[in-house]
């Protein structure tokens, strides 16, 4: 199961650190990808706190039937997931989540993920064939995207063959990456934000270097 | 998943929302946020307590779900109860709405920035 929820779920240490009060605006970025590929490092790398899980339960939506009506979700899914928070400015929030790319689980996406920002597909070269089904989702559900290959010891095939491999589009920036690092998550983060700006054609903006 | 009372969980969940398994409100997302109007009352749940307690600042749907160890859908329930009683209010998030994020230059900007500076 990819989830912090097998372990036992600790007892909040006190309060945390609040939002400003004039915190309106939340964002969504979601790292999708296998289990073990280091979701949840990444979140940590980058978040101001430290990451919270939590889950959804939910019975498959619309399906009404006579003999369950009056029975309560006894035959709901769980899935559980991570996130962190990373606050942009006074007014704007920004929250990335760590979700489970297999295929069981893509249901969450109609359901919680719509309205993301962008998506960060975190791939481990080792195991390139958990991805493509989170892949060929974004790409159906037109959530812009960026590829981040953890480094796990040392690349076992070049960025181009692993290009290949997923056959991404070659407009989809792949880049590497150390999930455990606080700066390469953040370039990872910044490479998706520059992506959605090339997407939106937003060129034209001064750039803020 | 074979944490001890798993198994009863349902149950207790159906309780806490007596039996509803849909928010009054349809808007929330995991990353509305929400702001107490009011502090807790006498006779309030202890769950609706503390989400008054937590909410004294803004504090997304998703954060008040992890604090309290409930559901998502069962928090937006919660959260729905104090929006309708007006013991609450929620920010929505601007890109949302349609299903589709429509980020302007300038908010996108402030991601960029915000990013850099971390």
């Amino acid at each position: 199961m990819d989830s912090a929820l097998s372990e036992s779920r600790p007892v909040p240490d006190g309060p945390r650190a609040p939002l400003g009060d004039r915190a309106s605006n939340g964002l969504k970025i979601v790292v999708v990808g296998g289990f073990g590929v280091g979701k949840t490092t990444m979140v940590r790398s980058v978040s101001e706190i430290r990451p919270l899980n939590t889950e959804e339960t939910m019975t498959r939506a619309g399906v009404p039937t006579d003999d369950t009506s009056h029975v309560p979700e006894k035959t709901a899914t769980t899935v559980a997931f991570d996130f962190g928070r990373i606050t942009l400015d006074e007014e704007t929030v920004l929250y990335l989540f760590g979700a489970p790319g297999q295929e069981r689980f893509w249901f969450l996406w109609d359901r919680l993920f719509a309205g993301t920002i962008g998506a960060v597909v975190l791939v481990d070269d080792r195991r390139l064939d958990e991805s493509w089904y989170a892949i060929d989702r974004l790409e159906h559900h037109g959530t812009p995207f960026i590829v981040a290959r953890n480094d796990f010891g040392g690349p076992r095939h070049s960025l181009e063959e692993v290009r290949e491999a997923l056959d991404l589009d070659p407009r989809v920036p792949l880049i590497d990456c150390d999930a455990r690092s606080r700066r390469s998550s953040k370039q990872v983060l910044l490479t998706l934000a520059e992506h959605l700006q090339t997407l939106h054609g937003a060129h034209a903006a001064a750039p803020v270097r | 998943m074979n944490r001890p009372g798993t198994d009863d969980r349902p149950d207790r969940l159906y309780t806490l929302t007596s039996g509803r398994s849909r928010p009054s409100r349809e808007d929330l997302d995991l990353v509305t946020l929400i702001v107490a109007e009011s502090g807790p009352t006498a006779g309030l749940s202890s769950e609706l307590a503390a989400i008054l307690r937590l909410c004294v600042h803004p504090t997304s749907v998703v954060e008040i779900s992890a604090e309290l160890g409930l559901p998502v859908s069962i928090t937006k329930i919660l959260v729905s109860d104090l929006l309708d009683a007006g013991r609450a209010t929620a920010r929505h998030p601007r890109y949302t709405a349609s299903g589709r994020p429509e980020l302007d230059p300038a908010t996108l900007e402030k991601v960029l920035v915000g990013l850099r500076a971390l």
